[in-house]
């Protein structure tokens, strides 16, 4: 009886814990907002801002989840080689198009207005990048993968409806399409990405 | 009537290619079908035309519709937002119309109150009197999207010279434009008035084109910069863009399936 007894308490302050800690995906996007802020309107050099964002990224994006997403049917028939090739490829670019993509912008203002919670796996979470004299307003919506609740992680970004990733994925598939279904060709042009 | 007549040849094509380019590749399908993530999937039937298109639209960009972009983000922010203002609000006498014929009698009510009260208050559209009593601006509409709303897929995708990316079905639609369905078309170029010409009907559509364009300038060329193949990213872009405009989506709840990201979870 005793023990049963320990192990409900157990449970129930494991739960409880499992409350306390778990990342809010709306505190996530604003805690990464403030910071890229900081970041973007420092007067560091734009190496210096390049190496802080991509530690940004790798904190709090699921790039190699992003990765195999991209590939579409195509990773079903990847072999272990390639798969770990594409990987550390996928990480390289995506690292070197999200700081390159960020850098420009000198001090962006995104207010999250909501989230919404799609299952267990997946939060929507809702937000604004303020108007500037240059552009009208935009919505961006961030797709959170929250399967592990402690450490939500960025799956997707959603700009005016439109998904990042989604597009990213048809870019790639085109590439491997065109070469007649060599995932090669998508690895050589990476590499070329990479070294311009 | 030479225009009208070289559009209708394209369209006619591209549903001939439909038929005859489409049969030929499996990977191909123009049929609407839906693929495992909720989309439609759209043929891209012409490619390497298409391609060719783009890259010589790419070159006009950048010789001419990117400098003048630029140029005119030298105006002022209010001159920039009059004008924006002012081709949104005579975009209403295409909106109106297809609101109607998407059943959605509200908004083409809303829009025709915004319509009268900015062209007349707000001095031809340049100010939006109407969002401050109220009349909050809705989405636009038009005969491509109604066609899909009526349930007419996409087609083919391809890509025309100058105006760029399009499918068979929002290329039919803008043929309605110029068929009658659009007002401003009809009283600057079809009808000969004292009041407007078709120059002015050109100018309004090349302003339009230049006020997107300024608007997007930095996000143009973040996509240039980022992209491996951007011919690809644009297409993919426009045909979301599109699906979520004829489905009147506005949530990302409602726009996305979460199939792929499913499949990959279990892997």
């Amino acid at each position: 009886m005793k023990l049963i007894k320990r192990l409900i308490i157990f449970l129930v302050f494991l739960n409880l814990s499992n409350t306390l800690y778990a990342k809010n995906p709306s505190a996530l996007i604003n805690e990464i907002v403030d910071e890229a802020a900081s970041i973007l309107s420092s007067d560091d050099p734009v190496e210096s801002k390049i190496i802080k964002l991509n530690a940004i990224a790798e904190s709090s994006v699921d790039i190699n989840g992003i990765g195999m997403y991209t590939l579409g049917k195509y990773r079903k028939s990847i072999t272990d080689e390639q798969k770990s090739k594409y990987q550390k490829l996928f990480r390289s670019y995506f690292l070197k198009s999200f700081s390159s993509r960020l850098v420009d912008y000198t001090n962006p203002r995104i207010n999250v207005v909501s989230q919404k919670k799609i299952n267990d796996k997946y939060t929507i979470v809702n937000s604004i990048l303020e108007a500037t004299s240059k552009r009208p307003q935009v919505k961006i919506d961030w797709r959170i993968y929250t399967k592990n609740p402690d450490r939500p992680l960025i799956r997707d970004l959603i700009v005016e409806g439109l998904s990042l990733a989604r597009t990213q994925k048809e870019e790639f598939n085109s590439i491997i399409q065109n070469n007649d279904g060599d995932i090669n060709a998508l690895f050589k042009t990476l590499e070329e990405f990479l070294i311009k | 009537m030479n225009k009208l007549f070289s559009i209708l040849i394209i369209i006619l094509l591209s549903f001939l290619g439909n038929i005859a380019i489409a049969g030929d590749d499996g990977k191909i399908k123009v049929d609407g079908n839906k693929n495992n993530n909720g989309y439609e999937e759209v043929g891209d039937c012409f490619e390497k035309i298409n391609r060719g298109v783009f890259t010589f639209n790419q070159a006009l960009d950048k010789v001419i519709f990117k400098p003048l972009a630029k140029g005119y983000r030298v105006f002022p922010q209010p001159i920039r937002s009059g004008t924006s203002n002012a081709l949104s609000n005579l975009g209403n006498v295409v909106t109106i119309p297809n609101n109607v014929l998407q059943g959605q009698f509200k908004n083409a009510g809303v829009n025709t109150a915004r319509f009268v009260i900015n062209s007349t208050l707000g001095i031809a559209g340049i100010f939006d009197v109407a969002s401050y009593y109220g009349l909050k601006k809705r989405d636009k509409e038009d005969y491509g999207q109604t066609l899909g709303v009526w349930g007419a897929g996409p087609g083919c995708y391809f890509v025309l010279p100058i105006l760029g990316p399009t499918t068979v079905r929002d290329s039919l639609g803008s043929v309605v434009n110029l068929i009658g369905g659009d007002a401003w078309y009809n009283v600057s170029v079809v009808n000969d008035t004292q009041y407007f010409s078709e120059a002015d009907y050109y100018a309004s559509k090349l302003l339009d084109g230049i006020d997107f364009r300024a608007k997007n300038l930095e996000s143009f060329d973040s996509l240039e910069n980022s992209s491996v193949d951007l011919y690809a990213s644009v297409r993919s872009l426009y045909l979301q863009d599109r699906y979520r405009k004829v489905r009147n989506i506005d949530k990302t709840t409602e726009t996305l399936s979460d199939d792929d990201w499913e499949e990959l979870d279990s892997q």
